[in-house]
């Protein structure tokens, strides 16, 4: 059942004045209500959380002009590249620009999508990673640089597929649902989904949120380093967490032995996972940012260490606060995403048979995705034009470094990395306290001694 | 035979002559002695050898196996044998927590006991278990099977998928979704097959066999609409 629409009932609001929406009881909360009383179980989605949360926006860059002194945009260097993995491996990465491709399983997404995230992350010189469902010949094939994930589930493990990786990144767990494990419904387990995760076609999907044979700090330690003999010590290890409790895990995990740590904060994307932990788990990746960094140069290592941040990451201004604040890098999933087509006005009409519209459709987990990404329906992923696709994530990979330099740039900086706190100033309560950034106009944030 | 001493060599050493095999050598048998304990011995190997290590190893040993055979004559630490992928590893002794955690192929056999979570996510190696094994024994394993000649702590077979769980001595508890099946003779060949695979002396005929009740295959949605 639903509302009645606007062409129903016409100007309720115009007639009847004295109608007034709860702040408590929202027209969404009732509908969620019901469908609750109606079906017996949490509401699960794709993407993450909706609400509004303190996060990069509330920054502004402090630009040059008498006291400090700009980088010319088309003459003056200002660099973008980052090496991952110094700390210990044989091979680090070498990346071009500081963005990389989140992890996204093949399952979650059509291998076409896969496929498209490899092509665009190689165009631009930098990686992508794969999901919780193993990794697939396309992706290895068109990504030049490739993460494999190590998550609980362990689906398509193996360790030829380590040996093929160029880094492999142990998952704790990821800022949509930090403490969850994945979740993939029976109509996306096809029968290439279903094989290589080992699993019965047609089931609903949910993978285990603890690793299956280490448990604590001290045994993830080992296991790192059973990684490391396995690959001969060649690949970097990531350690990637949902951004809860980060500065211990930041800690944790660089005592754990990680060549690059991952925190992705609560903004962050998932395909299938409870509303109520979307909506009610994790710290934004403001915060987040701030205090994995602390952490590190706490314990000198800073720079040693490489720390890569998500959630929430949409063009060249979060990137370029990102690393002002200390990232060495960023990852992009639900970006990625729209820039495939997810969303795209051109679907609306699909969108609407669906129960939902462009702009507003959440329903990856569904798999019935018109523009092909979310999907395993062989028809629905076949409309999905995988050249184009990656000309579009090159594209905005492309256009995000450029906005990140010209901010770069505006603050005298010559590579991303000379970004700092300094050059940013909060233009709220909230983002100075997470961020350690002084509100505008002033040089006070809460928690830093008087007015 | 190689013989390599873990007092004088580093276990990168050793991984790293398991990792350069290259089957013209010659080299097929290894010994490894003073293991002592430790961590990640025989990891990753991809190659058709046979390596025993004597005394007792520590986590991971056997890790992500290939076509290995490897037999540790003490004791092994957790995650024995841990995504195993084809090959033999035997313990003659005990073996620790998440032994063959998320196997997916060959052979492991402990011919003591078993600790918790053993078989844990096993996506289709055999795991035949000549003693006890603790609690939560096979949790959330997808394929293969798992033979016990002893007990079973609590939780047996918790939230399995298509796996056959094959034991002989007392269930203290059933994990959920966990139910006896009928021991037809399609399953009873099965296990002694099994047995002696493992070359272990046990009746098939006084086991029991477990599996997945699947209730829990797919989420469950009332539908009581208004």
């Amino acid at each position: 059942m639903s509302y009645p629409t606007a062409k129903e009932q016409p100007n309720v609001y115009d007639e009847h004045p004295e109608l007034q929406e709860s702040a408590t009881w929202t027209r969404q909360v009732i509908h969620e209500i019901q469908r609750a009383a109606t079906e017996g179980i949490y509401s699960i989605r794709g993407g993450g959380a909706k609400r509004k949360v303190p996060h990069f926006d509330d920054l502004l860059f402090l630009g040059s002009s008498m006291s400090r002194y700009p980088l010319e945009g088309y003459r003056e260097k200002c660099e973008t590249d980052v090496t991952l993995g110094t700390r210990f491996a044989k091979k680090p990465l070498h990346l071009d620009i500081p963005i990389t491709i989140a992890g996204m399983s093949f399952g979650a997404l059509s291998a076409q999508a896969k496929d498209a995230l490899g092509k665009g992350a190689a165009a631009m010189g930098t990686t992508t990673t794969t999901g919780d469902g193993g990794m697939t010949e396309e992706e290895r094939a068109s990504s030049k640089t490739l993460v494999l994930q190590m998550l609980p589930s362990r689906y398509g493990m193996n360790p030829d597929d380590l040996r093929k990786a160029d880094a492999i990144e142990v998952v704790c767990g990821q800022g949509a649902k930090p403490g969850g494990g994945g979740m993939l419904l029976g109509q996306k387990i096809s029968d290439r989904v279903a094989q290589m995760r080992t699993l019965p076609k047609g089931i609903d999907q949910r993978s285990a949120c603890r690793h299956p044979d280490w448990t604590g700090p001290d045994d993830l330690e080992i296991k790192i380093a059973e990684i490391r003999e396995i690959t001969d010590w060649e690949k970097p290890i990531y350690v990637k967490v949902g951004a809860t409790r980060t500065k211990y895990d930041v800690q944790l995990a660089c005592k754990a032995g990680a060549d690059v740590i991952v925190v992705d904060g609560m903004q962050g994307g998932t395909a299938a996972t409870q509303d109520v932990f979307m909506e009610h788990v994790g710290i934004p990746t403001l915060p987040a940012v701030r205090i994995a960094v602390e952490a590190l140069q706490g314990m000198g290592m800073h720079r040693k260490v490489q720390l890569i941040v998500s959630g929430g990451i949409r063009n060249g201004a979060d990137v370029a606060k990102c690393m002002a604040l200390g990232a060495d890098a960023v990852a992009i999933g639900m970006a990625a995403l729209f820039a495939l087509g997810c969303n795209s006005p051109k679907y609306d009409k699909e969108y609407r048979k669906l129960g939902s519209a462009a702009g507003y459709y959440d329903a990856y987990h569904i798999g019935q995705c018109p523009a092909g990404i979310s999907t395993q329906d062989p028809e629905l992923a076949k409309r999905f034009d995988v050249e184009l696709g990656g000309r579009r994530i090159k594209n905005l990979l492309k256009t995000m470094v450029l906005e990140a330099q010209t901010l770069a740039r505006a603050c005298g900086k010559s590579h991303l990395h000379n970004l700092e706190p300094e050059d940013l100033v909060a233009l709220t309560l909230e983002a100075a306290a997470m961020a350690k950034v002084p509100l505008a106009g002033t040089d006070w944030y809460p928690g830093k001694g008087s007015f | 035979m190689n013989t390599i001493d873990l007092d004088k060599s580093e276990i990168r050493e050793l991984n790293s002559m398991l990792h350069s095999i290259d089957g013209k050598s010659g080299d097929t048998s290894f010994l490894v002695i003073n293991p002592k304990g430790k961590h990640n011995i025989a990891v990753g190997v991809d190659a058709e050898v046979d390596i025993t290590i004597d005394g007792h190893a520590g986590h991971y040993v056997g890790g992500m196996n290939k076509y290995a055979n490897i037999t540790v004559t003490g004791n092994a630490g957790a995650g024995l044998a841990e995504n195993i992928m084809s090959g033999v590893v035997r313990v003659k002794g005990n073996s620790s927590q998440y032994t063959g955690a998320t196997g997916r192929g060959g052979l492991i056999v402990v011919e003591g006991d078993a600790a918790a979570r053993c078989g844990i996510s096993m996506k289709g190696v055999d795991i035949v278990v000549g003693g006890n094994v603790g609690h939560m024994c096979a949790f959330l394993g997808q394929l293969g099977n798992v033979v016990v000649c002893g007990d079973a702590g609590d939780a047996f077979g918790d939230s399995i998928f298509e796996l056959n769980l094959f034991i002989q001595g007392k269930v203290k508890s059933l994990g959920t979704d966990c139910e006896e099946k009928e021991m037809d003779p399609e399953k009873l060949a099965l296990l002694t097959e099994l047995l002696d695979k493992a070359e272990i002396k046990a009746d098939p005929k006084k086991f029991k066999v477990y599996g997945p009740a699947r209730t829990l295959y797919n989420f469950k949605i009332d539908n009581a609409v208004l």
